[in-house]
């Protein structure tokens, strides 16, 4: 059985051609600074950030409908901690919330529940981002909304799938040479969408955990791989990660849920990516937010697409830090600009 | 934001139950899963995704295990 010594050593003297690889989630992109995985692999590997950070991908329309919202009498919005410090056209949560707003941060949509039923007179809005993984979360909401009979919760959706997204960077953004999927999608998805694209695109698709190993064990695959030509899923994270993923949650998505396509922060619309409530569930929609491209000087949509790393852009540590951010990528924190800023020497 | 984080299940009270991270036990929704006490769980945003197959030691032994295998197909 090969060692991860002789992983490692393989990986820092590869010299064959230059490759690309996208780690497509931002829990990845953290995993390789914190574990300064750039510096163990050879300068022919190039590791890119993709697109799987669900803050950054949210518009910034979205951010002004939910400030509204939150603005509205008897309105409570609801959201994750990352959500707050990402500006919408004027605002943020954050800077809404100093000005009255009604913003509370969860850990959990399932608060809302106990709220509801302590405050009937407000209705709680839940600012629902994210990707596969946090969709069935939202769908467990709702069923035991109805279950319970509770009426006052309703659902701001801005809920994405990134497996279609993956097929149209592999289609737009060809000089990628293999992926590292995003397990915690791949865990509700299961690993059969990612065996198509493989397939379809002619590209490796690895399936990994989040520790450092997981992460160098992947590289080693896709290059090993690329060098015997192959190009095929591989599912490195067996632990959680079936072939069919979780089916119930799969059900759940379905039962609540249209496919639609949905408008990406820096990006624009990809078909097939959003998930929006259906119409017999509409007493838990808060509407339909209609985006369009703004702030065209911020780069996201490149580094996100993998053509270029945050620190080509032009912005990037001068006019837009943290403090100061351009974009949603230097916001959240699983952007690739704002990881790639923390970690910069 | 899709941080999971697996946890040991102590306790089921139908699609609901306690998990516990180390010490800290939370309330987490089981209804995406079919768990028993004891189990070990993925959770994320306070809802268990999915079971876990084999503890932490033994999953890194079996990465390699997979991958020699990946990689000689
Ligand atoms: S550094 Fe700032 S402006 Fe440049 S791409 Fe990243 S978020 Fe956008």
């Amino acid at each position: 059985m090969i060692s991860l010594q002789e992983i490692l050593e393989k990986l820092k003297t590869y010299d064959g051609r230059k490759l690309k690889i996208m780690e497509v989630c931002g829990t990845h992109t953290a995993a390789i600074f914190k574990n300064g995985i750039r510096d163990l692999i050879s300068p022919n590997i190039t590791l890119l950030s993709g697109p799987g950070c669900p803050v950054c991908v949210t518009s910034a329309a979205y951010i002004d409908r939910a400030i509204a919202l939150a603005k509205t009498p008897q309105h409570v919005v609801l959201t994750f901690g990352d959500m707050l410090k990402v500006t919408g056209s004027t605002q943020s949560f954050s800077e809404a919330k100093a000005d009255g707003a009604k913003v509370e941060m969860m850990y959990s949509p399932f608060e809302a529940l106990e709220k509801a039923k302590a405050h009937p007179e407000n209705t709680y809005v839940l600012a629902a981002v994210g990707f596969e993984t946090t969709a069935p979360v939202y769908a467990r909401l709702l069923s035991r909304a109805i279950d319970e009979g509770i009426k006052n919760i309703k659902l701001l959706t801005d809920l994405k799938t990134i497996t279609p997204a993956l097929d149209w960077i592999s289609h737009i953004s060809p000089s990628i040479d293999g992926y590292i999927c995003p397990g915690h999608t791949a865990v509700i998805t299961g690993t059969t969408a990612y065996s198509q694209l493989a397939k379809k695109h002619h590209r490796p698709f690895v399936v990994t955990g989040f520790e450092g190993e997981h992460i160098l064990v992947a590289i080693y695959d896709i290059v090993c791989q690329i060098q015997s030509g192959k190009a095929q899923l591989h599912n490195l994270y067996q632990n959680a990660v079936h072939v069919n993923g979780n089916q119930e949650a799969k059900a759940l998505l379905e039962k609540y849920f249209d496919v639609a396509p949905a408008f990406w922060r820096g990006i624009g619309s990809i078909d097939q990516t959003g998930l929006f409530l259906k119409e017999q569930y509409a007493e838990f929609d808060a509407g339909k937010v209609i985006s369009v491209q703004e702030n065209k000087s911020c780069a996201c949509g490149s580094v996100m697409l993998g053509q270029i790393s945050p620190n080509e852009c032009p912005m990037f540590g001068t006019a837009c830090t943290p403090t100061h951010p351009q974009g949603a990528c230097m916001v959240s924190f699983e952007g690739a600009c704002g990881i790639w800023y923390r970690n910069r020497r | 934001m899709c941080v999971a984080v697996p946890g040991k299940v102590i306790e089921i009270n139908q699609r609901q139950g306690k998990v516990s991270f180390g010490s800290t036990i939370i309330d987490i929704d089981l209804g995406l899963v079919n768990v028993n006490v004891g189990d070990f769980v993925l959770v994320h945003a306070g809802c268990a995704i999915e079971v876990m197959q084999k503890e932490h030691a033994e999953e890194i032994l079996a990465l390699y295990a997979e991958l020699e295998e990946v990689l000689n197909d």
